[in-house]
């Protein structure tokens, strides 16, 4: 990387971290080494999360996909729950909420995002757990890398590429089928039957988790990620990540020197096992940086070695950068950012449950007339007009009662006394006449307020406030 | 972007200085760009010939274009036309059943006084709004000032008053047979006064309701003039108007051009579709005219009917089917 010489004039005076290009536009292919230990097998577990993506869609709830996002036909279900375009509001406190957590998460302990859940991190993960199988370890890769092809290398790339594709297809397909009947899905495919959008989403999907979990990898956090950009930003002295223990390890260097254990060294003996692990090619060493996903794996590493040449543990630990200088480290709950995204994760989920439980199995909107705002009749009265939209969030279909709150003294709903039919799940439209006394208008706009009920359990109800217009009353 | 790509050092300029020391680099295009600019290339000459775009006539037709492959020579219009058959074929059940039934039947007809309703908003919008007003709410309040200036007032729609009936048949044989309003001219009839007190009289009815009228010595003389001249052969002797004839009812509310006494003095003196300075009252034959067919009419009936002044059938409606004139297909 050296020979990328600093010039004037030349790009690289621009940036500091120009060393890594090498790396970052895939000149150099990372092959990261398995080793086991506590954050490799965290990083399992939390990365078999995934597991639900791949298989939560199949689940069933009386009958129906338990968790469907149907964009066709504009609903979302979750059990036993509808969501129509109306709620949709809660879809942005959920990603309030979920912004959120993730900047919390990062304030406090970094990117345990990108080390252990992001997609990227996992399908790269899986991806590059199939290659050792296939190919051997990181030294064997290489060297089959560098070798010239033959009908062995052919043979071992081509099952290497296969496995990786069927991954892609299978999670294009896991993709798909949380936004249509997976089983209708299934069928669809299985007998070439997919729509236009159904295939594009496939193949799109196909081809990106083939691409950027075999080809991208670490690239995808360097050069395409907007979260490894702006997370320097939500981390502070005081937020904890893997950092290599400056005071600790150098001056570093070899454990023996000519048959001799060097002495009044550090204890980092300079080993690169750290270097070798870490998925994206980072020398931890040099201090915090871009490319770390703080996944933990040179932890593991570096514990093992610790544990062998017999010094305590910990030498790249999970420590927040006040630690590391000797200051003061201030307690989880002495950090005021910490509060501060509590109460906006707290806001958004109060939201969210409060939208849920106000979800209701009826919603009404009324839509009064604008033109004419009123029409004034032969007896001298007044009468408006209003549309009614009724939305019917149960399953069956049912009749709905109309009366009026408030409003005109004397009024009249006229066409109100027939129950009006509403089909379930869609919304149903039509219309309501107020018809009240002149005399008794005390201004332009009167307020008054819509109810439906469902005539069979009058406590489905929903309300709607409106107004009654009339003409200037008294120059009001 | 490594040293290779923007390096200052090397790579020749095209020898001009602007402004001292501006020059412009010879770089080569990127090798994707250049790739994309041939291809467009490419793609412009397969267009012109895939699409119908060559303007030369080959065998006395125009070049069609060959079409995309598989995909026949397509075009935007006829694209459109499948569409329009698509939806056509969608209407069909309803217009088929509409063709046999009375206006009364399908405002009966849940549905189809539904599936009516919003064709006969664009119906009614292309053929009725340039008089009526959108949604019906007459000449002045759609504020047409030039119709006013001609004379031409057309009614309210959506209240309930009607000249010809407000029932849903009244209104379709409006539709269909159009009407021709008429009111006598009273100026050589009537003296000024004469006019000024009836006018007085009229308003009166209106304003206080017909008996208090009769009974206000203040219009006793307009009383007189409207019982002895030729007012109730019209206008009926309790003053609320012949829908067979159309003429209106005065004891209501609603005025079918001018409530103010100059307004209403205007319309006895000059009459209506009377020559000089009469009020203009118009509604056309829309079977005569031939715009609209027989179903067209029938969803302006009910769509007309529903704008909230409609008046219900004393008597349950009778579904029978009636026989239609041989209608054109219906293009809502
Ligand atoms: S693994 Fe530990 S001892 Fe080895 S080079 Fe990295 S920090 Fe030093
Ligand atoms: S430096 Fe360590 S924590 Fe960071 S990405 Fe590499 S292995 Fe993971």
């Amino acid at each position: 990387m050296s020979e990328l010489k600093k010039e004037v004039g030349s790009v690289t005076s621009i940036y500091s971290e120009h060393v890594e290009w090498a790396t970052n536009l895939g000149d150099k292919t990372v092959h990261a080494k398995r080793m086991p230990g506590r954050f490799r097998t965290l990083k399992y577990i939390t990365e078999s999360f995934w597991l639900i993506f791949f298989f939560g869609a199949y689940l069933r709830w009386n009958g129906k996909q338990a968790l469907l996002l149907d964009v066709n036909n504009r609903q979302f279900h979750l059990f036993n729950l509808t969501i129509l375009p109306q709620d949709i509001w809660m879809v942005s406190l959920l990603l309030l909420l979920v912004a959120m957590t993730l900047f919390a998460v990062t304030s406090v302990a970094s990117r345990v995002f990108c080390g252990y859940f992001c997609f990227q991190t996992a399908w790269v993960d899986l991806f590059t757990w199939i290659e050792e199988k296939i190919e051997g370890n990181p030294n064997k890769r290489h060297k089959l890398d560098a070798a010239p092809w033959s009908f062995s290398k052919f043979r071992i790339k081509l099952i290497k590429h296969a496995i990786w594709m069927a991954i892609a297809i299978f999670t294009g397909i896991s993709f798909t089928i949380w936004f249509e009947d997976a089983f209708v899905y299934w069928h669809n495919l299985l007998s070439f039957n997919l729509s236009i959008i159904e295939s594009a989403t496939l193949i799109a999907f196909t081809l990106g988790t083939y691409g950027l979990a075999g080809f991208m990898r670490e690239q995808a956090c360097l050069w395409l990620c907007p979260y490894a950009r702006i997370q320097a930003v939500m981390a502070d002295t005081q937020t904890i990540l893997p950092a290599y223990d400056l005071a600790r390890g150098e001056p570093r260097g070899k454990l023996r020197h000519a048959g001799k254990v060097v002495e009044q060294q550090g204890d980092c003996i300079d080993c690169f096992q750290c270097v070798q692990v870490c998925p994206t090619g980072v020398d931890i060493r040099d201090g915090q940086q871009l490319g770390c996903i703080t996944c933990g794996l040179c932890l593991d590493a570096c514990d093992s070695v610790m544990d062998k040449i017999g010094r305590p543990r910990g030498l790249i630990r999970y420590a927040s950068l006040d630690e590391l200088e000797g200051r003061k480290v201030h307690k989880l709950y002495q950090h005021p950012r910490t509060w501060v995204y509590i109460g906006i994760i707290l806001i958004a989920l109060g939201g969210i449950v409060y939208g849920l439980n106000h979800l209701g199995a009826l919603t009404l909107r009324v839509a009064p007339e604008r033109q004419p705002l009123f029409v004034s009749m032969s007896d001298g009265s007044i009468q408006n007009k209003y549309t009614f939209k009724v939305l019917n969030k149960t399953d069956k279909d049912l009749n709905v009662k109309i009366s009026a709150e408030g409003g005109v003294k004397g009024q009249v709903l006229i066409d109100a006394d027939i129950p009006q039919l509403v089909h379930h799940g869609k919304p149903a439209s039509f219309t309501v006449f107020v018809k009240a006394p002149r005399d008794n208008l005390h201004s332009e706009v009167t307020k008054l307020q819509f109810r439906v009920e469902n005539v069979e359990d009058p406590t489905m109800a929903a309300e709607y406030n409106t107004v009654f217009n009339g003409p200037k009353v008294n120059g009001k | 972007m490594s040293d290779n790509h923007n390096s200052a050092g090397g790579v020749p300029t095209t020898g001009h200085l602007w402004d001292d020391d501006l020059a412009d680099f010879v770089n080569q295009p990127p090798k994707w760009w250049m790739l994309g600019l041939t291809a467009s290339a490419i793609w412009v000459v397969v267009y012109w010939l895939m699409y119908p775009a060559v303007p030369v006539a080959i065998n006395g037709t125009f070049f069609k274009g060959v079409g995309l492959p598989g995909s026949g020579q397509w075009t935007a219009i006829k694209e459109l036309a499948v569409d329009q058959a698509e939806l056509d074929a969608v209407r069909k059940p309803y217009e088929d059943k509409l063709k046999a039934m009375t206006p009364a039947a399908i405002l009966a007809d849940k549905e189809l006084s539904e599936y009516v309703a919003r064709s006969g908003k664009v119906l009614f919008s292309d053929n009725c709004a340039g008089c009526h007003g959108q949604n019906g709410v007459g000449t002045s309040q759609a504020g047409k000032f030039a119709m006013r200036e001609q004379g031409l007032m057309a009614p309210i729609l959506n209240d309930d008053d009607w000249l010809y009936g407000g029932k849903i048949d009244d209104i379709h044989t409006t539709i269909s047979g159009g009407r021709q309003g008429m009111m006598t001219p009273h100026k050589d009839t009537l003296s000024a006064k004469q006019i000024d007190d009836v006018a007085k009289y009229v308003k009166a009815m209106s304003v206080e309701g017909k008996s208090a009228a009769d009974a206000d010595a203040a219009v006793a003389d307009g009383k007189k003039v409207f019982a002895e001249s030729d007012c109730t052969g019209c206008h009926g002797a309790d003053a609320k108007g012949m829908a067979a004839m159309g003429s209106a009812n005065l004891t209501d509310k609603v005025w079918r051009f001018d409530g103010s006494i100059e307004g209403i003095k205007q319309s006895i003196t000059y009459g209506v579709n009377a020559g000089d300075n009469a009020r203009v009252a118009v509604m056309p034959n829309f079977t005569a005219a031939g715009k609209l067919s027989a179903v067209e009419m029938k969803k302006l009936a009910v769509y007309v009917y529903k704008f909230g002044g409609g008046q219900k059938e004393e008597a349950a409606p009778v579904a029978a089917p009636v026989v239609d004139a041989p209608a054109a297909p219906a293009v809502p």
